[in-house]
Protein backbone atom coordinates (compact mmCIF):
# COMPACT_ATOMS: atom_id res chain seq x y z
CA UNK A 1 0.00 0.00 0.00
CA UNK A 2 2.15 2.84 -1.24
CA UNK A 3 2.23 5.61 -3.75
CA UNK A 4 -0.76 7.50 -5.09
CA UNK A 5 -4.12 6.53 -3.60
CA UNK A 6 -6.40 4.37 -5.74
CA UNK A 7 -9.38 6.53 -4.84
CA UNK A 8 -9.36 10.17 -3.86
CA UNK A 9 -12.57 12.00 -3.02
CA UNK A 10 -12.16 15.75 -2.58
CA UNK A 11 -14.92 17.79 -0.95
CA UNK A 12 -17.69 15.85 -2.66
CA UNK A 13 -21.17 17.37 -2.52
CA UNK A 14 -24.30 15.67 -3.82
CA UNK A 15 -27.87 16.82 -3.53
CA UNK A 16 -31.11 15.09 -4.54
CA UNK A 17 -33.62 17.88 -4.95
CA UNK A 18 -33.38 19.74 -1.66
CA UNK A 19 -31.87 16.83 0.23
CA UNK A 20 -28.13 17.27 0.78
CA UNK A 21 -26.88 13.69 0.84
CA UNK A 22 -23.13 14.29 0.63
CA UNK A 23 -21.92 17.41 2.38
CA UNK A 24 -18.21 17.59 1.70
CA UNK A 25 -16.76 14.09 1.72
CA UNK A 26 -13.02 13.69 1.77
CA UNK A 27 -11.75 10.16 1.49
CA UNK A 28 -8.59 8.46 0.29
CA UNK A 29 -8.33 4.76 -0.37
CA UNK A 30 -4.86 3.33 -0.89
CA UNK A 31 -4.04 0.58 -3.40
CA UNK A 32 -4.92 -2.89 -2.12
CA UNK A 33 -6.67 -1.32 0.84
CA UNK A 34 -9.99 -2.74 2.03
CA UNK A 35 -12.20 0.01 3.41
CA UNK A 36 -15.49 -0.73 5.13
CA UNK A 37 -18.01 2.11 5.17
CA UNK A 38 -20.44 2.08 8.06
CA UNK A 39 -23.18 4.46 9.09
CA UNK A 40 -26.92 4.80 9.47
CA UNK A 41 -29.15 4.63 6.41
CA UNK A 42 -29.30 8.04 4.80
CA UNK A 43 -25.74 8.81 5.84
CA UNK A 44 -24.69 8.84 2.19
CA UNK A 45 -22.65 5.62 2.02
CA UNK A 46 -24.41 4.19 -1.03
CA UNK A 47 -24.51 7.56 -2.75
CA UNK A 48 -20.77 7.98 -2.28
CA UNK A 49 -20.17 4.58 -3.83
CA UNK A 50 -22.39 5.46 -6.79
CA UNK A 51 -20.52 8.75 -7.23
CA UNK A 52 -17.19 6.92 -7.40
CA UNK A 53 -18.23 5.11 -10.57
CA UNK A 54 -20.33 8.05 -11.74
CA UNK A 55 -23.69 6.34 -11.56
CA UNK A 56 -24.53 9.63 -9.84
CA UNK A 57 -23.24 13.04 -10.89
CA UNK A 58 -21.50 15.42 -8.49
CA UNK A 59 -22.76 18.82 -7.50
CA UNK A 60 -19.27 19.89 -6.52
CA UNK A 61 -15.96 18.33 -5.61
CA UNK A 62 -13.86 15.79 -7.46
CA UNK A 63 -13.27 12.09 -7.45
CA UNK A 64 -10.10 10.50 -8.82
CA UNK A 65 -9.69 6.79 -9.41
CA UNK A 66 -6.14 5.66 -10.13
CA UNK A 67 -5.24 9.25 -10.89
CA UNK A 68 -8.02 9.82 -13.41
CA UNK A 69 -10.80 12.33 -12.78
CA UNK A 70 -14.13 10.52 -12.85
CA UNK A 71 -17.13 11.78 -14.80
CA UNK A 72 -15.63 15.11 -15.74
CA UNK A 73 -12.89 16.59 -17.84
CA UNK A 74 -10.79 19.52 -16.83
CA UNK A 75 -10.18 22.07 -19.58
CA UNK A 76 -8.53 25.37 -18.72
CA UNK A 77 -9.31 24.92 -15.06
CA UNK A 78 -13.01 24.37 -15.63
CA UNK A 79 -14.88 21.13 -15.20
CA UNK A 80 -17.09 19.86 -17.99
CA UNK A 81 -19.09 16.66 -17.99
CA UNK A 82 -17.29 13.84 -19.73
CA UNK A 83 -18.70 12.16 -22.83
CA UNK A 84 -20.68 8.99 -22.29
CA UNK A 85 -17.97 6.90 -23.93
CA UNK A 86 -15.25 8.30 -21.67
CA UNK A 87 -17.36 7.65 -18.59
CA UNK A 88 -18.13 4.11 -19.76
CA UNK A 89 -14.45 3.44 -20.37
CA UNK A 90 -13.48 4.59 -16.88
CA UNK A 91 -16.34 2.63 -15.36
CA UNK A 92 -15.14 -0.58 -16.97
CA UNK A 93 -12.11 -0.48 -14.67
CA UNK A 94 -14.33 -0.23 -11.59
CA UNK A 95 -16.38 -3.24 -10.58
CA UNK A 96 -19.60 -2.90 -8.60
CA UNK A 97 -21.62 -5.46 -6.68
CA UNK A 98 -25.17 -4.51 -5.75
CA UNK A 99 -27.42 -5.35 -2.83
CA UNK A 100 -30.02 -6.86 -5.14
CA UNK A 101 -27.43 -8.63 -7.35
CA UNK A 102 -28.90 -7.15 -10.58
CA UNK A 103 -27.98 -10.20 -12.62
CA UNK A 104 -29.30 -10.26 -16.19
CA UNK A 105 -32.22 -12.72 -15.93
CA UNK A 106 -32.36 -13.58 -19.61
CA UNK A 107 -28.75 -14.87 -19.59
CA UNK A 108 -27.17 -17.88 -17.90
CA UNK A 109 -24.53 -17.46 -15.20
CA UNK A 110 -21.79 -17.81 -17.81
CA UNK A 111 -23.72 -15.52 -20.12
CA UNK A 112 -23.82 -12.86 -17.42
CA UNK A 113 -20.09 -13.15 -16.80
CA UNK A 114 -18.99 -12.94 -20.46
CA UNK A 115 -21.47 -10.27 -21.56
CA UNK A 116 -19.32 -7.23 -20.78
CA UNK A 117 -15.93 -8.70 -21.81
CA UNK A 118 -17.36 -9.70 -25.19
CA UNK A 119 -19.35 -6.56 -25.96
CA UNK A 120 -17.43 -3.86 -24.15
CA UNK A 121 -13.82 -5.04 -24.32
CA UNK A 122 -14.32 -7.02 -27.50
CA UNK A 123 -12.71 -10.15 -26.09
CA UNK A 124 -13.27 -13.10 -28.47
CA UNK A 125 -16.11 -15.26 -27.25
CA UNK A 126 -14.15 -18.49 -26.77
CA UNK A 127 -11.53 -16.69 -24.72
CA UNK A 128 -14.20 -14.92 -22.66
CA UNK A 129 -15.96 -18.22 -21.99
CA UNK A 130 -12.73 -19.83 -20.85
CA UNK A 131 -11.99 -16.98 -18.46
CA UNK A 132 -15.62 -16.90 -17.38
CA UNK A 133 -15.59 -20.56 -16.43
CA UNK A 134 -12.40 -20.01 -14.42
CA UNK A 135 -13.97 -17.12 -12.54
CA UNK A 136 -17.15 -19.02 -11.80
CA UNK A 137 -15.08 -21.96 -10.58
CA UNK A 138 -13.14 -19.54 -8.38
CA UNK A 139 -16.35 -18.41 -6.68
CA UNK A 140 -17.41 -22.02 -6.28
CA UNK A 141 -20.02 -22.22 -9.04
CA UNK A 142 -18.35 -24.36 -11.70
CA UNK A 143 -21.43 -26.59 -11.84
CA UNK A 144 -23.86 -23.72 -12.31
CA UNK A 145 -22.45 -22.11 -15.44
CA UNK A 146 -25.50 -22.88 -17.57
CA UNK A 147 -28.16 -22.01 -15.03
CA UNK A 148 -30.32 -18.94 -15.25
CA UNK A 149 -30.34 -16.62 -12.23
CA UNK A 150 -33.90 -17.59 -11.31
CA UNK A 151 -32.65 -21.11 -10.59
CA UNK A 152 -29.91 -19.94 -8.22
CA UNK A 153 -30.07 -19.12 -4.53
CA UNK A 154 -29.36 -15.58 -3.38
CA UNK A 155 -25.84 -16.44 -2.27
CA UNK A 156 -25.13 -18.12 -5.60
CA UNK A 157 -26.52 -15.14 -7.51
CA UNK A 158 -24.35 -12.72 -5.60
CA UNK A 159 -21.28 -14.86 -6.26
CA UNK A 160 -22.11 -14.82 -9.97
CA UNK A 161 -22.45 -11.05 -9.70
CA UNK A 162 -18.98 -10.86 -8.15
CA UNK A 163 -17.57 -13.05 -10.93
CA UNK A 164 -19.30 -10.85 -13.48
CA UNK A 165 -17.68 -7.74 -12.05
CA UNK A 166 -14.27 -9.43 -11.86
CA UNK A 167 -14.49 -10.50 -15.51
CA UNK A 168 -13.69 -6.93 -16.53
CA UNK A 169 -10.41 -7.10 -14.55
CA UNK A 170 -11.17 -4.02 -12.47
CA UNK A 171 -8.62 -2.06 -10.43
CA UNK A 172 -11.22 -1.29 -7.80
CA UNK A 173 -14.26 -3.16 -6.49
CA UNK A 174 -17.23 -1.41 -4.91
CA UNK A 175 -19.65 -3.43 -2.78
CA UNK A 176 -23.01 -1.91 -1.86
CA UNK A 177 -24.37 -3.96 1.05
CA UNK A 178 -23.59 -7.20 -0.77
CA UNK A 179 -25.10 -9.49 1.85
CA UNK A 180 -28.01 -7.42 3.14
CA UNK A 181 -30.55 -9.15 0.92
CA UNK A 182 -29.37 -12.66 1.75
CA UNK A 183 -30.70 -15.22 4.16
CA UNK A 184 -28.26 -15.51 7.08
CA UNK A 185 -26.97 -18.96 6.18
CA UNK A 186 -25.98 -17.73 2.71
CA UNK A 187 -24.02 -14.70 3.90
CA UNK A 188 -20.89 -16.66 4.73
CA UNK A 189 -20.27 -18.00 1.23
CA UNK A 190 -20.31 -14.48 -0.19
CA UNK A 191 -18.09 -13.02 2.54
CA UNK A 192 -15.61 -15.86 1.95
CA UNK A 193 -15.32 -14.88 -1.72
CA UNK A 194 -14.84 -11.25 -0.74
CA UNK A 195 -12.18 -12.23 1.78
CA UNK A 196 -10.15 -14.20 -0.76
CA UNK A 197 -10.45 -11.26 -3.14
CA UNK A 198 -9.04 -8.99 -0.43
CA UNK A 199 -6.18 -11.41 0.19
CA UNK A 200 -5.25 -11.23 -3.49
CA UNK A 201 -4.71 -7.50 -3.09
CA UNK A 202 -7.87 -6.04 -4.65
CA UNK A 203 -8.69 -2.50 -3.60
CA UNK A 204 -12.19 -2.71 -2.12
CA UNK A 205 -14.71 -0.28 -0.69
CA UNK A 206 -17.46 -2.17 1.08
CA UNK A 207 -20.66 -0.73 2.49
CA UNK A 208 -21.87 -3.33 4.96
CA UNK A 209 -23.35 -4.06 8.34
CA UNK A 210 -21.30 -7.24 8.69
CA UNK A 211 -19.00 -6.18 11.50
CA UNK A 212 -17.31 -9.57 11.61
CA UNK A 213 -16.12 -9.02 8.06
CA UNK A 214 -14.99 -5.50 8.95
CA UNK A 215 -12.98 -6.76 11.89
CA UNK A 216 -11.47 -9.70 10.08
CA UNK A 217 -10.77 -8.34 6.62
CA UNK A 218 -10.85 -4.55 6.55
CA UNK A 219 -7.74 -2.38 6.83
CA UNK A 220 -9.82 0.71 7.62
CA UNK A 221 -13.28 1.38 8.91
CA UNK A 222 -14.89 4.70 7.93
CA UNK A 223 -17.93 5.96 9.80
CA UNK A 224 -20.19 8.32 7.88
CA UNK A 225 -23.01 10.41 9.25
CA UNK A 226 -25.19 13.03 7.54
CA UNK A 227 -23.13 13.12 4.40
CA UNK A 228 -19.69 13.45 5.95
CA UNK A 229 -16.84 11.26 7.10
CA UNK A 230 -16.94 11.48 10.87
CA UNK A 231 -14.26 9.04 11.89
CA UNK A 232 -11.72 6.71 10.36
CA UNK A 233 -9.32 4.18 11.76
CA UNK A 234 -8.40 0.54 11.90
CA UNK A 235 -11.22 -1.82 12.92
CA UNK A 236 -9.75 -2.07 16.39
CA UNK A 237 -9.56 1.69 16.79
CA UNK A 238 -13.08 2.38 15.58
CA UNK A 239 -14.89 -0.51 17.23
CA UNK A 240 -13.01 -0.68 20.53
CA UNK A 241 -12.24 2.98 21.12
CA UNK A 242 -14.27 5.32 18.92
CA UNK A 243 -13.28 8.92 19.42
CA UNK A 244 -16.35 10.75 18.17
CA UNK A 245 -19.62 10.85 20.06
CA UNK A 246 -21.66 10.12 16.96
CA UNK A 247 -19.56 7.06 16.24
CA UNK A 248 -20.05 5.84 19.79
CA UNK A 249 -23.81 6.36 19.56
CA UNK A 250 -24.05 4.47 16.28
CA UNK A 251 -21.92 1.56 17.47
CA UNK A 252 -23.96 1.27 20.63
CA UNK A 253 -27.01 0.74 18.51
CA UNK A 254 -25.58 -1.98 16.33
CA UNK A 255 -23.01 -3.87 18.33
CA UNK B 1 -94.63 -15.04 -33.41
CA UNK B 2 -91.00 -16.03 -33.11
CA UNK B 3 -91.66 -19.07 -35.26
CA UNK B 4 -92.98 -16.74 -37.98
CA UNK B 5 -89.80 -14.65 -37.89
CA UNK B 6 -87.65 -17.78 -37.98
CA UNK B 7 -89.52 -19.16 -40.97
CA UNK B 8 -88.88 -15.91 -42.84
CA UNK B 9 -85.11 -16.04 -42.48
CA UNK B 10 -83.58 -16.59 -45.85
CA UNK B 11 -79.87 -17.43 -45.56
CA UNK B 12 -78.19 -19.30 -48.36
CA UNK B 13 -75.41 -21.53 -46.91
CA UNK B 14 -74.75 -22.65 -50.45
CA UNK B 15 -73.52 -19.19 -51.37
CA UNK B 16 -71.30 -19.13 -48.33
CA UNK B 17 -69.76 -22.44 -49.39
CA UNK B 18 -69.36 -21.17 -52.97
CA UNK B 19 -67.52 -18.03 -52.00
CA UNK B 20 -65.49 -19.35 -49.07
CA UNK B 21 -62.66 -20.42 -51.32
CA UNK B 22 -63.44 -18.19 -54.25
CA UNK B 23 -60.19 -17.02 -55.91
CA UNK B 24 -61.10 -13.35 -55.64
CA UNK B 25 -61.85 -13.70 -51.95
CA UNK B 26 -58.69 -15.69 -51.31
CA UNK B 27 -56.56 -13.19 -53.16
CA UNK B 28 -58.12 -10.35 -51.20
CA UNK B 29 -57.46 -12.30 -47.99
CA UNK B 30 -53.83 -12.57 -48.99
CA UNK B 31 -53.73 -8.82 -49.67
CA UNK B 32 -55.09 -8.16 -46.19
CA UNK B 33 -52.48 -10.38 -44.55
CA UNK B 34 -49.59 -9.03 -46.60
CA UNK B 35 -50.53 -5.40 -46.06
CA UNK B 36 -51.03 -5.96 -42.34
CA UNK B 37 -47.75 -7.87 -41.96
CA UNK B 38 -45.60 -5.42 -43.92
CA UNK B 39 -47.17 -2.45 -42.18
CA UNK B 40 -46.53 -4.17 -38.86
CA UNK B 41 -42.85 -4.66 -39.70
CA UNK B 42 -42.53 -0.98 -40.58
CA UNK B 43 -44.41 -0.07 -37.43
CA UNK B 44 -42.29 -2.25 -35.15
CA UNK B 45 -38.93 -1.14 -36.57
CA UNK B 46 -39.78 2.55 -36.63
CA UNK B 47 -41.66 2.27 -33.35
CA UNK B 48 -38.64 0.77 -31.59
CA UNK B 49 -36.44 3.63 -32.80
CA UNK B 50 -39.05 6.15 -31.66
CA UNK B 51 -39.51 4.40 -28.32
CA UNK B 52 -35.78 4.53 -27.62
CA UNK B 53 -35.77 8.20 -28.63
CA UNK B 54 -38.57 8.83 -26.17
CA UNK B 55 -36.50 7.51 -23.24
CA UNK B 56 -33.35 9.28 -24.39
CA UNK B 57 -31.97 12.11 -22.32
CA UNK B 58 -31.26 14.01 -25.52
CA UNK B 59 -33.98 16.68 -25.62
CA UNK B 60 -34.05 16.85 -29.42
CA UNK B 61 -34.64 13.12 -29.81
CA UNK B 62 -37.17 13.10 -27.00
CA UNK B 63 -39.28 15.96 -28.32
CA UNK B 64 -39.10 14.92 -31.97
CA UNK B 65 -40.37 11.45 -31.15
CA UNK B 66 -43.01 12.92 -28.88
CA UNK B 67 -44.33 15.12 -31.67
CA UNK B 68 -44.46 12.20 -34.06
CA UNK B 69 -46.43 10.08 -31.61
CA UNK B 70 -48.81 12.93 -30.87
CA UNK B 71 -49.58 13.64 -34.50
CA UNK B 72 -50.02 10.08 -35.73
CA UNK B 73 -52.14 9.00 -32.81
CA UNK B 74 -54.40 12.04 -32.86
CA UNK B 75 -55.51 11.77 -36.47
CA UNK B 76 -57.78 8.96 -37.74
CA UNK B 77 -56.15 6.36 -39.97
CA UNK B 78 -58.73 6.96 -42.68
CA UNK B 79 -57.77 10.61 -42.82
CA UNK B 80 -54.09 9.71 -42.93
CA UNK B 81 -54.77 7.36 -45.87
CA UNK B 82 -56.74 9.99 -47.74
CA UNK B 83 -54.08 12.65 -47.17
CA UNK B 84 -51.17 10.41 -48.04
CA UNK B 85 -52.75 8.97 -51.14
CA UNK B 86 -55.19 11.41 -52.71
CA UNK B 87 -53.74 14.46 -51.03
CA UNK B 88 -50.13 13.85 -52.02
CA UNK B 89 -51.10 12.86 -55.54
CA UNK B 90 -52.78 16.20 -55.95
CA UNK B 91 -50.06 18.27 -54.37
CA UNK B 92 -46.98 16.57 -55.83
CA UNK B 93 -47.12 17.19 -59.55
CA UNK B 94 -44.30 14.80 -60.39
CA UNK B 95 -45.07 11.99 -62.84
CA UNK B 96 -42.45 9.67 -61.43
CA UNK B 97 -43.99 10.02 -57.99
CA UNK B 98 -47.55 9.54 -59.22
CA UNK B 99 -46.63 6.44 -61.20
CA UNK B 100 -44.92 4.83 -58.25
CA UNK B 101 -47.18 5.92 -55.43
CA UNK B 102 -49.73 3.15 -55.83
CA UNK B 103 -52.72 2.62 -53.57
CA UNK B 104 -51.18 -0.54 -52.22
CA UNK B 105 -47.85 1.11 -51.35
CA UNK B 106 -49.59 4.12 -49.85
CA UNK B 107 -51.67 1.78 -47.68
CA UNK B 108 -48.66 -0.16 -46.37
CA UNK B 109 -46.67 3.00 -45.64
CA UNK B 110 -49.56 4.83 -44.01
CA UNK B 111 -50.54 1.91 -41.81
CA UNK B 112 -46.86 1.43 -40.94
CA UNK B 113 -46.28 5.06 -40.00
CA UNK B 114 -49.48 5.08 -37.97
CA UNK B 115 -48.60 1.86 -36.20
CA UNK B 116 -45.13 3.19 -35.33
CA UNK B 117 -46.73 5.80 -33.08
CA UNK B 118 -48.53 3.13 -31.05
CA UNK B 119 -45.51 0.83 -30.98
CA UNK B 120 -43.35 3.70 -29.71
CA UNK B 121 -45.51 3.90 -26.61
CA UNK B 122 -45.46 0.13 -26.15
CA UNK B 123 -41.66 0.10 -26.42
CA UNK B 124 -41.36 3.04 -24.02
CA UNK B 125 -43.57 1.28 -21.48
CA UNK B 126 -41.64 -1.95 -21.95
CA UNK B 127 -38.32 -0.24 -21.31
CA UNK B 128 -39.77 1.48 -18.26
CA UNK B 129 -40.95 -1.83 -16.86
CA UNK B 130 -37.42 -3.18 -16.53
CA UNK B 131 -35.87 -2.66 -13.08
CA UNK B 132 -33.55 0.35 -12.86
CA UNK B 133 -30.98 -1.93 -11.22
CA UNK B 134 -30.45 -3.58 -14.60
CA UNK B 135 -29.30 -0.34 -16.18
CA UNK B 136 -27.08 0.31 -13.14
CA UNK B 137 -25.44 -3.08 -13.52
CA UNK B 138 -24.97 -2.68 -17.26
CA UNK B 139 -23.46 0.76 -16.87
CA UNK B 140 -21.20 -0.32 -14.04
CA UNK B 141 -19.75 -2.94 -16.38
CA UNK B 142 -18.80 -0.19 -18.83
CA UNK B 143 -21.75 -0.30 -21.26
CA UNK B 144 -23.10 2.89 -22.80
CA UNK B 145 -26.82 3.57 -22.54
CA UNK B 146 -27.37 2.32 -26.08
CA UNK B 147 -25.40 -0.87 -25.50
CA UNK B 148 -27.30 -1.49 -22.30
CA UNK B 149 -30.62 -0.97 -24.08
CA UNK B 150 -29.70 -3.38 -26.85
CA UNK B 151 -28.12 -6.14 -24.79
CA UNK B 152 -29.88 -5.96 -21.44
CA UNK B 153 -33.00 -3.80 -21.32
CA UNK B 154 -34.81 -4.48 -24.61
CA UNK B 155 -34.47 -8.29 -24.40
CA UNK B 156 -36.20 -8.12 -21.03
CA UNK B 157 -38.72 -5.56 -22.22
CA UNK B 158 -39.64 -7.95 -25.03
CA UNK B 159 -41.63 -10.17 -22.70
CA UNK B 160 -43.75 -7.26 -21.56
CA UNK B 161 -44.17 -5.95 -25.10
CA UNK B 162 -45.47 -9.14 -26.75
CA UNK B 163 -49.11 -9.10 -25.56
CA UNK B 164 -49.82 -5.45 -26.47
CA UNK B 165 -47.95 -5.87 -29.76
CA UNK B 166 -50.08 -8.93 -30.51
CA UNK B 167 -53.13 -6.79 -29.85
CA UNK B 168 -51.81 -4.20 -32.26
CA UNK B 169 -51.35 -6.77 -35.00
CA UNK B 170 -54.86 -8.08 -34.53
CA UNK B 171 -56.17 -4.52 -34.69
CA UNK B 172 -54.05 -3.95 -37.79
CA UNK B 173 -55.54 -6.98 -39.55
CA UNK B 174 -58.98 -5.54 -39.02
CA UNK B 175 -58.00 -1.93 -39.72
CA UNK B 176 -56.81 -2.83 -43.20
CA UNK B 177 -60.48 -2.92 -44.09
CA UNK B 178 -60.35 0.86 -43.96
CA UNK B 179 -58.02 0.81 -46.97
CA UNK B 180 -61.06 0.58 -49.19
CA UNK B 181 -61.22 4.35 -48.71
CA UNK B 182 -58.38 4.62 -51.17
CA UNK B 183 -59.61 1.74 -53.28
CA UNK B 184 -57.45 -1.14 -52.13
CA UNK B 185 -59.22 -4.45 -52.64
CA UNK B 186 -58.67 -6.23 -49.40
CA UNK B 187 -60.89 -8.86 -47.79
CA UNK B 188 -63.79 -6.71 -46.66
CA UNK B 189 -63.85 -4.65 -49.82
CA UNK B 190 -63.82 -7.80 -51.95
CA UNK B 191 -66.77 -9.24 -50.02
CA UNK B 192 -68.63 -5.96 -50.43
CA UNK B 193 -68.01 -5.84 -54.18
CA UNK B 194 -69.16 -9.43 -54.68
CA UNK B 195 -72.29 -8.90 -52.62
CA UNK B 196 -73.20 -5.94 -54.83
CA UNK B 197 -73.16 -8.30 -57.81
CA UNK B 198 -75.23 -11.17 -56.44
CA UNK B 199 -77.19 -9.35 -53.72
CA UNK B 200 -76.21 -12.05 -51.17
CA UNK B 201 -75.03 -9.47 -48.70
CA UNK B 202 -75.27 -11.48 -45.46
CA UNK B 203 -73.68 -14.54 -47.03
CA UNK B 204 -70.67 -12.66 -48.36
CA UNK B 205 -70.08 -10.81 -45.12
CA UNK B 206 -70.27 -14.18 -43.33
CA UNK B 207 -67.44 -15.36 -45.57
CA UNK B 208 -65.40 -12.28 -44.66
CA UNK B 209 -66.13 -12.74 -40.95
CA UNK B 210 -65.10 -16.39 -41.18
CA UNK B 211 -61.71 -15.55 -42.63
CA UNK B 212 -61.03 -12.74 -40.13
CA UNK B 213 -61.80 -15.24 -37.36
CA UNK B 214 -59.49 -17.88 -38.80
CA UNK B 215 -56.55 -15.53 -39.28
CA UNK B 216 -56.85 -13.86 -35.88
CA UNK B 217 -57.24 -17.22 -34.12
CA UNK B 218 -54.20 -18.68 -35.84
CA UNK B 219 -52.19 -15.61 -34.89
CA UNK B 220 -53.37 -15.81 -31.27
CA UNK B 221 -52.00 -19.35 -31.02
CA UNK B 222 -48.66 -18.15 -32.39
CA UNK B 223 -48.61 -15.30 -29.88
CA UNK B 224 -49.21 -17.68 -26.97
CA UNK B 225 -46.34 -19.86 -28.15
CA UNK B 226 -44.07 -16.83 -28.44
CA UNK B 227 -44.94 -15.82 -24.88
CA UNK B 228 -44.03 -19.33 -23.71
CA UNK B 229 -40.72 -19.16 -25.53
CA UNK B 230 -39.83 -15.83 -23.95
CA UNK B 231 -40.42 -17.19 -20.45
CA UNK B 232 -37.04 -18.92 -20.74
CA UNK B 233 -35.43 -17.37 -17.70
CA UNK B 234 -38.29 -17.76 -15.29
CA UNK B 235 -38.55 -20.19 -12.43
CA UNK B 236 -41.89 -21.57 -13.57
CA UNK B 237 -41.23 -22.30 -17.15
CA UNK B 238 -44.35 -23.14 -19.18
CA UNK B 239 -43.41 -25.77 -21.71
CA UNK B 240 -43.61 -24.60 -25.29
CA UNK B 241 -45.71 -26.58 -27.74
CA UNK B 242 -42.66 -26.84 -29.94
CA UNK B 243 -40.63 -28.63 -27.29
CA UNK B 244 -43.57 -30.89 -26.50
CA UNK B 245 -43.89 -31.75 -30.17
CA UNK B 246 -40.18 -32.50 -30.33
CA UNK B 247 -40.22 -34.79 -27.33
CA UNK B 248 -43.20 -36.63 -28.79
CA UNK B 249 -41.18 -37.14 -31.95
CA UNK B 250 -38.34 -38.69 -29.99
CA UNK B 251 -36.04 -35.76 -29.15
CA UNK B 252 -34.98 -35.32 -25.55
CA UNK B 253 -33.53 -31.82 -25.53
CA UNK B 254 -35.67 -29.25 -23.77
CA UNK B 255 -36.04 -25.99 -25.63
Amino acid sequence: MSGEPMVRCLDVHKRFGRLEVLQGVNLDVARAEVVVLIGASGSGKTTLLRCINHLETLDSGRIYVDGELIGYRETNGRLREDSERAVARKRSAIGMVFQRFNLFPHLTALGNVIEAPVHVRKVPRKEAERLGRELLAKVGLADKVDEHPARLSGGQQQRVAIARALAMEPKLMLFDEPTSALDPELVGEVLDVMQSLAREGMTMIVVTHEMGFARGVAHSVVFMDEGQVVERGTPDQVFASPRQLRTQAFLRKIL
Amino acid sequence: MIANVLLEIRFDWGTVADYLFDPIIIRALRETMVIASLAMVVGIVLGTVLGVMRVSRNPVANVAAGLYVWFWRATPVVLQLLILYFGLRQVIENDLFRDNWTRWRAAVITFGLNEAAYMAEIVRAGIGSVEPGQMDAAKSLGMTQLQALRRVILPQALRIMVPPTGNEFIAMLKNTSVAFAIGVVELLNAAKIQSARNFKIMELYTVAAFWYLVVVSAFSLLQAELERMLAAGERERPETLLSRAMSVMGGSRGI
